[in-house]
């Protein structure tokens, strides 16, 4: 779409947020950020993570769906679920392998990022890439990641036995063996467990 | 879009509500214009048909049957018989001395069997409760919407004899 890409690469994420509020602002949910935000390790590091839906080929969440509300776009784009269709089972949000969907209780609606189709079906960069101050979430064209980047941008993850490939590329590390990520070599394995909240 | 479906493994409902909005199945113009056009002449086919029927029928003839003597009865007396055909049940009500009716005993709500009811000197459905006028069979109140067909009686001598129907809806 308009020769742009989107390009997520978390070891450039410091943590500032400007994306959760800009998308905040965005007048087409205003006040419900879209952005998936976490905190890696909190006892460890400040390391922090900010990513976008990832726009599957073949979208689990839509697959799943029982009232035909998430529909992938002839542009590749995974809509936001459909108000008038969406029924808030949360099959979506259990399905996703990336945990991308959230219900949101106040509306019994998943949304989800749609990549700002208001705007980058016009040609328009998202919100979240163009206040990222360190460009982790960069919409640019995939010749300016060749020649800016060491990292090499990769869209094809294993989950177990499931093969995604997807729309938005995440920028993997150069010498990686094989284009793949297999999430299961990323999962965390430390030797504390986390400390379980009580309240 | 084809006709016929081919046999895939997916099912049917995969293909109609695709997860690509590409793939989706909708109908078109030219294909709402194509059921229209086709549904419309149907309907003028089937118009037609009956318009050929109605001109073409005859007029139905009546056997003459013998339904009482006139003495048989008492006044508000009853008698069912059948007729014009064997599968025909009607009721014969002496009303006063010198006259009696009879009528269709199916209701033309949901051809329950009437009967007369003496006190209130009319006919009645016991399913839906359904009355009818004792005097020409018209609708008194409840859920028919038609009139019993009525059997026209000629005395002949001492007796009453059926002619012909009246009011039949065929």
């Amino acid at each position: 779409m308009f020769g742009m890409e989107f390009y997520v690469d978390p070891s450039r994420c410091i943590g500032c947020q400007s994306c959760l509020k800009a998308c905040e602002e965005c007048d087409t949910h205003r006040g419900v950020s879209m952005i998936n935000f976490d905190f890696l390790d909190r006892r460890e590091t400040i390391a922090t993570a900010a990513y976008v839906c990832w726009h599957c080929d073949n979208p689990t969440c839509a697959q799943v769906c029982p009232a035909d509300a998430i529909k992938k776009y002839d542009d590749g784009i995974v809509g936001s679920s459909l108000k008038p269709r969406c029924i808030g089972c949360s099959n979506c949000v259990l399905a996703c392998p990336f945990g991308i969907p959230k219900l949101v209780p106040e509306y019994e609606q998943m949304m989800k990022c749609d990549m700002c189709y208001d705007r980058t079906s016009v040609g328009k960069r998202p919100m979240c890439a163009t206040v990222c101050p360190s460009q982790a979430l960069a919409y640019v064209a995939p010749a300016t990641i060749a020649d800016t980047r060491r990292e090499k941008p990769v869209n094809t993850f294993w989950f177990g036995n499931q093969k995604i490939t997807t729309k938005v590329y995440m920028m993997a590390p150069a010498d990686a063996g094989s284009i793949a990520i297999d999430v299961a070599d990323y999962t965390w394995e430390g030797n504390h467990e986390l400390v379980p909240q009580t309240f | 879009m084809s006709w016929f479906r081919k046999p895939s493994s997916a099912p049917l409902w995969r293909e109609e509500f695709s997860v690509f909005t590409a793939d989706e199945r909708y109908v078109n113009r030219r294909q709402f214009t194509k059921f229209l056009t086709l549904t419309s002449f149907g309907m003028l086919v089937g118009n037609l048909w009956i318009l050929g029927r109605s001109l073409l029928r005859r007029a139905p003839s009546y056997p003459r049957l013998t339904v009482a003597a006139t003495g048989e009865l008492a006044v508000g007396g009853v008698k069912t018989f059948t007729y014009p055909t064997a599968q025909d049940p009607c009721i014969l009500v002496r009303t006063a001395g010198d006259t009696c009716v009879a009528y269709s005993q199916k209701c033309t709500h949901l051809s329950c069997a009437v009967y007369y009811e003496k006190a209130q000197n009319r006919l009645e459905c016991p399913c839906h409760q359904g009355f009818f006028s004792i005097a020409d069979g018209s609708v008194l109140q409840g859920p028919p919407q038609r009139a019993l067909p009525r059997v026209v009686l000629e005395r002949q001598g001492e007796q009453w004899v059926a002619v012909r129907m009246e009011g039949e809806t065929t």
